[in-house]
């Protein structure tokens, strides 16, 4: 059930005094763009108007190519999990999955096959007859995907879908949308404000700032190369890495590198390293940092109180140190450096 | 658990009692002051049996009208805001302090023969004069503001995100209502529905001036007792108090289940 691709054609929304202006975004049919933005930057609201919950001010939702911008959202064939779920308290967990089927008149055999083959997908088929009063968040989130997937929309819109559980459900919760996506394909439109849940799940990050879109690539290039100001300062400098860790949980392996962390996870996955953890020296010094890696200068940028310099390893990582040590080291573009980091500080995702 | 009364609690219980006594206290009264015999003959009388039960009927008719009518405006009045929502507000409320015989003039000046809605529903051969469609105004008119109010809540507490769920989930504007918001705001339709017509039942200012005659229980009970006195209208009054208690605990009862 690959999803149609989705284009957004220079939307404008508006909603109370709040403005969404010029948004462009496409998403290819059984694409995974996440929407990374702090609160307030208009992330529901776009989500509304693809849903066509909200009426756009001007511009265009493309779905598979058709101009859905007119239609009402029960014409749209778009799933939406909402931030809390929105699950319906009258009706039992089969009744809220099965609710956009019946209205679509399935004969009630293939409507149950469908409902309990995605419940199954989702881990929940023991909790069909249940009421929804008395499922706990993670099971609530579950249901409201099962919901939204089982009428095979041609796009699925997520909104912050892991903010509202504890750390490892989230974890959990994380693997499964992974998994769905792998298995069905569906398009998602996912909003967040967390950035490891972009960097994890997305395809392609989009940054969506006070309404506007700053800054749209795939995730390791919007950490290393923010598009403004604005972006670098929301997602902080960080050196997001993607490879693979080793079964034991001790080796991040990537291109051409390896790295010693530590983490409960194991095959592929993300890593970050604050530019403030890392050691920058002349030679190889002796410390008690499992990771010491041999770097070239590639540039130097001073950007209020700190110094950062970017060293090319490869991959490339930025460093963040003093004016003082700047001077002291007497860096040059071009010079052979060293870079020392705890495995502890390399956080894996 | 069982805590024990400190002086506010004492000081409450007893302006509390006092109250619970002042309603109760009547209620027992004529219920005890009544002969068996007495009340036995009041029932197999054609006159009370048949104001009773006009009273209930037409008490539930003005319910099913108001329910027809008063919930899709309770829908509208929870969600959308418009020009002169305030007032069509307080005018929805106003047949609760309006006392009921300005209320049955007031109708009589439209339902009357006089009326322009008397004429054309006399054209159709309706009349509202001494007669159950005027009864079934007058009770609809003073009852009303009950259901639409109590449905007026009930649909505010239902969390417009679900409808809007419904609406992604591909159910139109008409099948959002019938599916999402009528079922979650049930139980205040009904609670509501049962508080109109049991407020349609006890009418009796507006009733008497639009529809004396065929008489309901309370114009039968007024009659009775401006004639032949305490004594003959009493009867009367417990088999009133009896029956209205037993339906009102009744529906209750399934509005509870439901």
């Amino acid at each position: 059930m690959k999803g149609a691709s989705l284009v957004l054609e220079d939307l404008r929304v508006k909603a109370g005094s709040f403005l969404l202006s010029g948004v462009d975004l496409r998403v290819r049919g059984g694409g995974y763009l996440v929407i990374l933005g702090p609160t307030g930057a208009g992330k529901t609201v776009l989500l509304e108007a693809v849903a066509g919950l909200r009426r756009p001010a001007a511009g265009r939702v493309l779905l598979g190519g058709e101009d859905v911008t007119p239609l009402p959202p029960e014409r749209r064939n778009v799933g939406y999990v909402f931030q809390d779920h929105a699950l319906f308290p009258h009706l039992s967990v089969f009744g809220n999955i099965a609710f956009g089927l019946r209205l679509r008149r399935l004969p009630r055999r293939e409507l149950a096959r469908r409902v309990e083959g995605m419940a199954r997908l989702l881990g929940i088929e023991k909790l069909l007859p249940r009421r929804i009063e008395g499922l706990s968040g993670g099971e609530r989130q579950r249901v409201a995907l099962a919901r939204a997937l089982v009428i095979q929309p041609r796009a699925l819109l997520l909104d912050e879908p892991l903010s509202s559980l504890d750390p490892a459900r989230r974890q959990e919760l994380q693997r499964l949308l992974e998994h769905l996506h792998q298995e069905l394909l569906p398009t998602v439109l996912h909003v967040t404000h967390d950035f490891e849940e972009a960097v994890a799940l997305g395809e392609e990050i989009a940054v969506l700032q006070e309404g506007r879109i700053a800054q749209v690539g795939p995730a390791e290039e919007v950490f290393r190369r923010p598009a403004t100001p604005e972006v670098a300062e929301f997602l902080g400098a960080r050196n997001v890495l993607s490879g693979q860790v080793s079964p034991d949980g001790r080796r991040f392996k990537l291109d051409g590198t390896e790295l010693e962390v530590v983490s409960r996870l194991s095959g592929p996955a993300h890593a970050a390293v604050r530019p403030e953890d890392i050691l920058l020296s002349l030679s190889p010094i002796a410390t008690s940092a499992r990771n010491c890696l041999r770097g070239r200068v590639m540039g130097i940028e001073r950007k209020g109180p700190l110094v950062y310099v970017t060293v090319d390893v490869p991959p490339t990582f930025i460093v963040a140190i003093t004016p003082e040590s700047l001077s002291e080291l007497g860096l040059a573009e071009g010079m052979e450096v060293y870079l020392s980091f705890k495995a502890s500080a390399v956080h894996v995702f | 658990m069982r805590v024990k009364l400190g002086s506010l609690g004492v000081a409450f219980s007893l302006l509390g009692l006092i109250l619970v006594a002042f309603i109760a206290w009547p209620l027992i009264k004529t219920g005890i002051s009544s002969r068996p015999g007495e009340l036995w003959e009041t029932i197999l009388d054609p006159e009370v049996r048949g104001a009773i039960g006009l009273t209930f009927y037409a008490a539930a008719i003005a319910t099913g009208v108001g329910l027809v009518l008063g919930v899709p405006l309770a829908y509208i009045l929870a969600r959308h805001r418009f020009p002169g929502k305030a007032l069509i507000q307080g005018l929805i409320d106003l047949p609760i302090v309006v006392p009921h015989t300005a209320a049955g003039i007031a109708l009589l000046l439209v339902f009357g023969r006089q009326g322009f809605l008397g004429r054309a529903f006399e054209a159709v051969g309706v009349r509202f004069v001494s007669s159950l469609p005027g009864i079934v105004v007058a009770m609809l008119f003073v009852s009303v503001p009950f259901l639409v109010n109590a449905a007026r809540e009930g649909f505010s507490a239902v969390d417009e995100r679900l409808e809007r769920a419904a609406r992604t989930l591909g159910a139109g504007p008409w099948a959002t209502f019938f599916q999402v918001a009528l079922p979650l705001a049930k139980r205040g339709i009904l609670s509501g529905a049962i508080l109109m017509w049991a407020r349609g039942l006890s009418e009796f200012g507006a009733v008497m001036i639009l529809a004396y005659h065929p008489m309901t229980a309370p114009v039968l009970l007024y009659q009775r007792f401006e004639s032949y006195g305490l004594s003959y209208a009493r009867p009367l009054v417990v088999w009133i108090l009896i029956t209205t208690l037993a339906v009102f605990l009744a529906l209750r009862m399934v509005g509870r289940r439901g």
